[in-house]
């Protein structure tokens, strides 16, 4: 089959086809890790620390473990090793050890015969702490401070990770750039929010061995953690992702909790459940950070992209998590999907006494691309050229490099400017619509999978897929990736289906189960459509020849002349000669029995020989370019965005119903950034931790989404195709904040643009004896 | 706690006669002493709709009522609208329309948009939207939540 051919013809792929754990999800009967129960289950519970920065000075726990029905409390001395999801930033323990860094940090666990018991159990604990100054703005960490919050940070500071590059010459550039143009962006933190509160269920048993079921994005990573801090080999342990209800990057680190479960299970001989309530989801978070970027591009007076000088200023909470990726990110997806001649880039990720930021939907692109974005817009403006030929003019163009060495291939940016364009009627209302009334661009640009494996060691594929198949005629399908309930599980069915011509009703999708499932990395970075979806389909081809292989030994004609039809193989311009699919299986088995099959994925070499140069290298990089319409209530400045126009280059859409989903839950999502979400802060402490406070968008905000799906087929992906799960959120920020300012006039840099600002700004704007459209 | 009182009602069309603390509440004593883990436990503040049971036909947040406010009346769950086998229209529009995605909040829709439809068999898209605004979802953006339910009363 050719993958890159637009006109390759699928029975499944490129259609719309419903989950394939739909029914369950709708009947209430898919298990959640909630759902599960063990006999003998204990409550474990969590202290948390009401200080944001403090020293322990003692803990007390004879009183809480001496309470009847109290099976275990546990402190941090017990399990001091230091893990966190990038090897090389380890800075965190299950429970705090000494120390503890924000205002939710857990201190101590209880394992306990029913919840009442437990929380009787973490009121008996006595901590003396000893308060310490609270750093909770990165700015205060930047210069050397009296007590870093880790030892790690920089020269006594308390930077987390700092990168400076610099590509090209961006000082002689600028000497020569005719247009200039600078934004200042300031973002609150944002977090997942997803349904599914966190989670875990852990036993050990008398055999020695140890079961975790987690709510996790990332069970091999989490398998990982668990086995270092607790001294476990991992063949010991066992990791179960149930169905998990939304993780969105909330649930890609392995987490503490996860851990101090475990860990009381070890303790207590039982298994041991730790479900959070919101406000421990909340205190957990890991989303998005709250982030200061300064942004100057320059361009020639054409409006040819000469430049970018890009600082950031990252508040990173309490820990790393994925902070060293988050800082590059910052710099490095700035630049896509444009060429950059000359880049520069400080970047500085900052631990504040927080709960930790991490890894969000998008990661690193959202809010520099917000700025950028802005930035073009700006420079349109200026130049007096239309933001979407601006954008055309500088597009990187297919099989190019940018300036730090990304290898691009496949792009159909300049296909989804012509999409957006022409169906949003753009032409037509850019600058025409009444004053209140706007509409915005914005683009995207964004990995299709981290080409770097967090761990290399061992060295393996970042995904491996088996398939087995007996008598019976249904296909196990084992891979660790992990379906958040982006569809994963039916892709990875629909490609196994397709490939051998079966139906897919054939397909089980066994669930991830570190004992039987090969590793696949996890769900993030966009990664798993691109990766699992190869080793999938060389699986599935490794499955198809050893089936054909035994329709030629039944029909006598060579494997070469037959071909796969539905659920039958054939011979080529004779389909009255031939097997059925059941036929061909059972001749296959007559000499070993089941079939099994492997496939795996390991990306090709790539990227740069400096430092921090694979940091955003990627098989592929997805593409976007949205246009959103805004009304602004003038006297209120509140505002609704009826309708977007979300033009996306995933490659080939292989399940229409999923990327839809994806495009349309990304623009909710990335609406709440800029429409409303923010976790606020009084000094350190968290004021909205619950889903009333911190407020998602409603369905009556919802805009009509039309997706345009107008990516050619990708060379290396899966039959074409190329992430859809997190590079859509990115272009609607942008595209509001535009379509605001074709509104009313006004540039908005600070997130989220509530009613408030949008009011003080056109006052400002009026104060100033600017007049737009008429107003 | 105080003594522990008889609970009777009608659970999914059958008759249930517990003995009961008069602090449970509805979504413990279903998940937990029943075992109907079909509803699901989101925020435990009645803020995301993911434990929406029926009672009396109505939709409750089943996380916000003590169980003992259930004594006489019809409690209807998701294992209550299940058919024994196949799906329900409205659930079978939500498979078929991408209405689920990670499924954690589907549950509570569908009870929700379930009574919304009983009520008004036919709808409009905003008379839906206002219907579900109490149940949070982060998956799907709604639309084709939105799409669903309009498809299933249309098939009603």
């Amino acid at each position: 089959m050719d993958a890159a051919s637009p006109d390759q013809k699928f029975r499944l792929l490129g259609g719309r086809i419903p989950y394939v754990e739909g029914p369950l999800k709708v009947s209430g009967r898919a298990e959640y890790t909630d759902d599960i129960k063990r006999s003998g289950m204990l409550v474990g519970r969590l202290l948390r620390s009401p200080h944001a920065h403090a020293r322990i000075r003692s803990v007390d726990v004879e009183a809480a473990r001496r309470l009847p029905g109290v099976f275990a409390v546990l402190t941090g001395e017990k399990y001091p090793t230091q893990f966190g999801v990038l090897p090389i930033t380890h800075d965190e323990t299950a429970i705090a050890v000494d120390r503890v860094r924000y205002i939710g940090d857990i201190v101590a666990a209880v394992a306990a015969r029913d919840e009442l018991t437990a929380e009787r159990a973490l009121a008996a604990i006595r901590i003396e702490y000893e308060v310490l100054p609270e750093y909770n703005d990165p700015r205060m960490g930047v210069q050397k401070v009296e007590f870093p919050i880790h030892s790690r940070g920089l020269n006594g500071t308390n930077i987390q990770k700092e990168v400076v590059q610099h590509f090209g010459d961006v000082d002689a550039a600028l000497g020569t750039a005719s247009h200039f143009v600078r934004v200042r962006g300031r973002f609150s933190g944002v977090t997942h929010a997803f349904t599914e509160p966190l989670v875990t269920i852990a036993e050990s048993t008398p055999d020695g061995r140890l079961t975790v079921w987690s709510a996790t994005q990332v069970p091999h990573y989490l398998h990982r953690s668990l086995s270092e801090v607790l001294g476990l080999p991992m063949h010991r342990i066992r990791v179960i992702k149930p169905e998990v209800g939304g993780g969105f990057g909330g649930k890609s680190d392995p987490l503490p909790h996860e851990i101090a479960c475990a860990a009381l299970a070890l303790e207590t001989g039982r298994p041991v459940k730790m479900l959070f309530d919101r406000e421990d989801v909340f205190l957990t978070n890991h989303g998005r950070h709250p982030t200061e970027n300064d942004v100057r591009i320059a361009t020639d007076a054409e409006g040819r992209i000469l430049a970018y000088d890009i600082e950031a200023l990252i508040d990173g909470g309490a820990w790393s998590s994925f902070g060293t990726v988050t800082t590059y990110y910052n710099g490095v997806l700035s630049m896509g999907p444009y060429r950059v001649p000359n880049f520069r880039y400080r970047g500085r990720r900052v631990y504040t006494n927080k709960p930790p930021s991490g890894a969000m939907r998008a990661h690193g692109g959202t809010n520099i691309r917000y700025s950028v974005e802005t930035a073009l817009d700006e420079l349109s403006e200026q130049l007096n050229v239309d933001p979407f030929a601006l954008r055309e003019l500088n597009a990187l163009p297919p099989n190019s490099t940018t300036i730090n060495q990304f290898r691009i291939t496949s792009t159909s940016f300049v296909k989804c400017l012509h999409a957006a364009r022409q169906r949003s009627g753009w032409d037509a209302k850019h600058r025409k619509l009444p004053y209140g009334h706007g509409i915005g661009l914005g683009c995207s640009f964004y990995i299709s999978g981290s080409n770097s494996p967090i761990h290399f060691t061992p060295k393996m594929p970042q995904c491996t897929v088996h398939l087995k198949v007996d008598m019976d005629g249904g296909i196990a399908v084992h891979c660790m990736q992990a379906d958040i309930g982006q569809g994963s599980n039916t892709l990875m069915a629909a490609i196994v289906a397709e490939v051998l011509g079966v139906d897919l009703e054939r397909m089980h999708v066994v669930r991830v189960d570190s004992d039987i499932s090969p590793i696949d990395l996890g769900s993030y970075s966009s990664r798993v459509t691109f990766m699992m979806g190869n080793a999938t389909r060389k699986a599935a081809e490794s499955l198809r020849d050893q089936l054909v292989h035994a329709a030629a030994l039944l029909t006598g004609y060579p494997p070469e002349r037959l071909e796969v039809g539905h659920e039958r193989i054939s011979v080529r311009h004779r389909p009255d000669v031939g097997v059925s699919y059941l036929e061909a299986l059972h001749k296959a088995m007559e000499r070993s029995g089941a079939l099994l099959a492997t496939g795996s994925y390991t990306s090709p070499p790539m990227g740069g020989e400096f430092k921090g140069a694979r940091a955003g290298t990627a098989p592929a990089y997805s593409f976007g370019a949205y246009v959103a319409e805004v009304i602004v209530d003038v006297e209120t400045g509140e505002y609704r965005v009826p309708k977007v126009w979300a033009a996306f280059d995933c490659g080939r859409a292989l399940n229409r119903l999923a990327v839809e989903g994806q495009i349309e839950g990304s623009i909710h999502m990335g609406l709440g950034q800029v429409m409303g979400e923010s976790m606020n802060y009084r000094g350190s402490r968290l004021l909205n931790p619950s889903l009333l406070e911190y407020k998602i968008p409603m369905p009556q905000q919802m805009p009509e989404v039309e997706c345009l799906l107008v990516g050619d087929p990708d060379p290396e992906g899966p039959f074409g195709a190329k992430e859809a799960g997190e590079g859509p959120l990115i272009a609607i920020l942008p595209a509001v904040g535009n379509a605001l300012y074709d509104a009313i006039g006004v540039r908005f840099t600070e997130l989220p643009i509530t009613p408030d600002r949008v009011v003080r700004g056109m006052e400002q704007r009026a104060a100033a004896g600017r007049t737009w459209k008429g107003a | 706690m105080s003594d522990p009182t008889r609970l009777r009602l009608t659970l999914n069309g059958h008759p249930l006669d517990v003995v009961c603390p008069p602090e449970r509440i509805l979504l413990d004593l279903l998940r937990e002493d029943l075992n109907l883990t079909g509803t699901k436990r989101g925020c435990d503040l009645g803020t995301c709709g993911c434990c929406t049971v029926l009672v009396d036909r109505r939709p409750v947040l089943s996380c916000l009522t003590l169980a003992l406010l259930a004594g006489g009346r019809e409690v209807t769950t998701i294992e209550g609208v299940t058919p024994a086998s196949g799906l329900s229209p409205l659930q079978k529009a939500f498979v078929d329309l991408g209405a689920t995605q990670c499924g954690f909040c589907t549950p509570g829709f569908i009870m929700t948009a379930g009574a919304l439809l009983r009520e008004n068999p036919h709808p409009s898209r905003g008379e839906i939207a206002s219907a579900v605004a109490g149940n949070l979802c982060r998956c799907t953006g709604y639309s084709k939540i939105l799409d669903a339910i309009e498809a299933a009363s249309r098939v009603a």
